[in-house]
């Protein structure tokens, strides 16, 4: 019996009569139609009882009704189970699921700010992805009556804003940060509260970057809104340009070439060792240790130059294509590739034997921003900063996309979950994503890199790639017209934001910056 | 510490030649369609493939808009008869009106980063020029936390809402002489994100642009060309 089967099977069980369920088989897909009464109960047994992740809440308008998608894949096996929760448009509350699904509350918050939707039983809604400071009240930006190409009129930001204080004790100060800081940063604001050394709260104001990427998709053509996907967070653009693709082929029922996907999963995980060389370097210059930091960055650019010799662009813009890729390699060049990320992948474990021996950098990187698996879990957090709290989640394994089934490979997992775990799980897993690439070079199957243009066709479907920050997910809607109806993209750094004040708080004020790194989160693939 | 010390000088010299001599290495940059002779039809067909309106059909010729290049490739694979691209990367140049910084900054620039809603890929080629593959600082150039300081203002991304109000603040907080370079095709057109109710199209809409570097994103070395002629050394 089929993961989807059996959820279907138990959800009956447990609440026969009030809940409908529909299975696709080709999806490994369970849906179960509820109502406002179940929701909760149905979220919180799939996200506590059957330890599924939470991969998002979708939000839909659609032409009568609202439709709230509650997204969960099985850890262990292939399977979905969509919660799906519809409503008149004119109803606009609907329950919330955060105080029993954590990892919800950002979902929320969002869906409260774009929308204008109510989620009773939530504590906190308001000031999210729109600033309370310089936006009008209920804009709701992303329903469909509002058109993303005409100028708001923008409100004076209020420069007397403050934002809400949590420690209130003799000596208490709050300690902001951004959105314009230190050198080279994305724009990110940061309210640190404290009553001394350490930091009492740490509370991450976002969405500096927010570029209404899912908005702007709308009612344009689907390779339109691919550069979109690509684009929206370049550092991982091949990851989310491929989820994107899937999403796409999903819908019409595409099936990508055998050549198509091995040449996918090499440029995925060349991708994968490129951002991880970055990754650690700004782990090694967060602690000052110059020499390493220099050493890492030699790796980064020469992975960037290779990227860039590969296939003609550094951050592997113009190759995903939906159907397969936009061009084709020989197999030669293919092979050399690969042996040069080989090189540069023994360079790197270099690296890491020294750092290893370097007791000064460790005792920065030990103990520090600790994130336990408990709250990991509860969070849903996902790739290396959950790996090392020891929540060993890989779509590539647990929903395997794109041919990764066929490759062998392991998930590196630490259990300390501090800098340090961090730290070994991007090296681990930078030797994991050679090995994998290894495998795809060395029996590249021949015929074509793309499938032939495939009728068009109507329907939503979800994309899922394990990104080099941890797992993404497209849900993509094309309407009879062909355009794009609705792109929500749920992102690794969306997930992990949302757990970096776990790994702020109680610790010391000067450890801020090597926290930041080693979480190695970032603020544009959040804000979208 | 000392396998830090030996490590450090058994790697050696590392960077680049430019701007001395030309680079040679392979993957510095992704280089740009350039203007291209087709008979008209083609030339047509040709600009309508892109879909930022970068290409522009002029009788039988398809003419390049760099500032509009998002590097999609689009007029290079799969079409019938492709664009010309050429590999290199000095595509910076002085926006009509604008003033560079001229002598007595010649040796020594100080450089505050704005993140105007960049996608990430611009900002990480700005931290490659410090490393030592493009080790900026030979140059004479520097990255400052502090606008107080700061000779040049480098922004990157198409200016979100949210980020107006401090790139104006930053740009206020920098003594004159100050020159802006607007990196990127984001912030030089609005790129694929704007303009739309929350992204510009571009640095200009909110601060006066001095020099202009095309990409998506500019390899380092085109913004080290876009420096170099911000000091009036180029």
């Amino acid at each position: 019996m089929s993961v989807a089967t059996q959820f279907c099977q138990r959800a009956l069980d447990q609440w026969p009569g009030r809940i409908q369920t529909r299975q696709e088989a080709r999806r490994s897909l369970c849906e179960i139609e509820c109502g406002k009464e179940e929701v909760i109960e149905i979220c919180a047994w799939l996200h506590r009882d059957a330890d599924c992740g939470f991969a998002g809440l979708i939000v839909e308008e659609l032409a009568a009704d609202w439709e709230l998608r509650y997204v969960f894949h099985a850890s262990d096996a292939p399977g979905w189970v969509h919660v799906v929760l519809r409503g008149p448009l004119s109803e606009m509350v609907f329950p919330s699921i955060s105080a029993r699904v954590p990892a919800a509350d950002w979902h929320e918050r969002e869906a409260e700010d774009l929308f204008g939707l109510k989620f009773t039983g939530h504590p906190y809604l308001g000031d999210f992805i729109l600033h309370n400071d310089a936006w009008q009240e209920a804009l709701c930006p992303m329903r469909k009556r509002f058109d993303a190409l005409k100028p708001v009129g923008h409100r004076e930001p209020d420069p007397d804003w403050r934002p809400r204080r949590i420690v209130h004790a003799p000596g208490a100060f709050a300690m902001p940060i951004g959105p314009v800081f230190s050198g080279v940063t994305e724009s990110a604001h940061f309210v640190l509260e404290t009553v001394g050394e350490d930091v009492i709260r740490a509370f991450p104001r976002l969405f500096y970057n927010y570029r209404a990427v899912e908005k702007i998709a709308e009612q344009r053509s689907v390779d339109d809104v691919l550069l979109l996907a690509e684009r929206f967070s370049a550092t991982t653009a091949f990851a989310h340009a491929l989820a994107f693709c899937q999403a796409a082929e999903q819908v019409a029922a595409i099936e990508v070439p055998g050549r198509g996907g091995a040449l996918r999963v090499l440029l995925a995980e060349l991708e994968r060792v490129r951002h991880h060389a970055g990754a650690i370097q700004e782990i090694c210059e967060s602690t000052g240790l110059a020499v390493a930091a220099s050493q890492a960055a030699i790796l980064e650019e020469d992975l960037l130059r290779l990227s860039g010799a590969f296939c003609g662009h550094r951050y592997l813009f113009g190759v995903a294509a939906v159907g397969g890729l936009a061009r084709d390699f020989f197999d030669g060049a293919c092979k050399n590739c690969v042996g040069e990320a080989k090189a540069i992948g023994k360079r790197l474990d270099r690296l890491e034997e020294m750092l290893r021996a370097s007791s000064s950098f460790l005792d920065r990187l030990e103990e520090v921003g600790s994130v336990a698996n408990r709250d990991a879990r509860s969070y849903s957090l996902v790739g290396p900063v959950a790996r090392a709290s020891g929540l060993a989640r890989d779509l590539r394994k647990a929903q395997p996309y794109a041919g990764y089934g066929a490759f062998r490979f392991d998930v590196p997992r630490e259990s300390e979950g501090d800098g340090y775990a961090r730290l070994r799980v991007l090296f681990a897993e930078a030797r994991q994503a050679l090995r994998i690439m290894e495998q795809a070079a060395a029996e590249i199957p021949s015929g074509p890199v793309r499938a032939s243009a495939a009728r068009a066709s109507s329907g939503a479907a979800l994309g899922w790639v394990e990104a080099p920050r941890g797992a993404t997910f497209h849900w993509l809607r094309i309407g009879e017209s062909g355009v794009v109806e609705r792109y929500r993209i749920v992102t690794p750094s969306f997930i992990n934001w949302r757990g970096f004040h776990l790994a702020v708080e109680n610790f010391a004020f000067q450890d801020f910056p090597i926290m930041l790194a080693s979480f190695g989160l970032s603020a544009t693939e959040n804000d979208r | 510490m000392s396998q830090w010390i030996l490590r450090g000088l058994k790697t050696g010299i590392k960077t680049t030649p430019y701007p001395a001599r030309a680079e040679e290495s392979a993957g510095v940059s992704p280089g740009f369609p350039v203007t291209t002779n087709r008979p008209e039809t083609e030339a047509r067909a040709l600009a309508a493939r892109c879909p930022t309106a970068a290409l522009r059909q002029v009788g039988d010729r398809v003419e390049v808009d760099y500032r509009r290049c998002v590097h999609c490739y689009r007029c290079l694979r799969g079409a019938e008869a492709p664009m010309n691209w050429e590999q290199g990367f000095e595509r910076s140049t002085i926006k009509p009106g604008g003033a560079v910084l001229g002598a007595p900054f010649e040796r020594s620039i100080h450089i505050r980063v704005v993140d105007a809603g960049d996608c990430g890929a611009c900002l990480n080629e700005v931290r490659q020029l410090n490393n030592p593959y493009y080790n900026m600082h030979r140059l004479g150039f520097f990255i400052t936390p502090t606008p107080r300081q700061a000779d040049v203002l480098l922004v990157v991304g198409p200016v979100t809402d949210h980020m107006r109000l401090p790139l104006q603040k930053t740009y206020d907080a920098m003594p004159a002489p100050k020159c802006v370079m607007a990196v990127g095709a984001c912030a030089l057109s609005g790129g694929v994100f704007g303009p739309s109710f929350v992204a510009g199209s571009g640095v200009a809409g909110v601060i006066p642009v001095d020099v202009e570097v095309p990409g998506n994103p500019p390899p380092p070395l085109a913004i080290l060309h876009g420096l170099l002629m911000a000091a009036g050394r180029k």
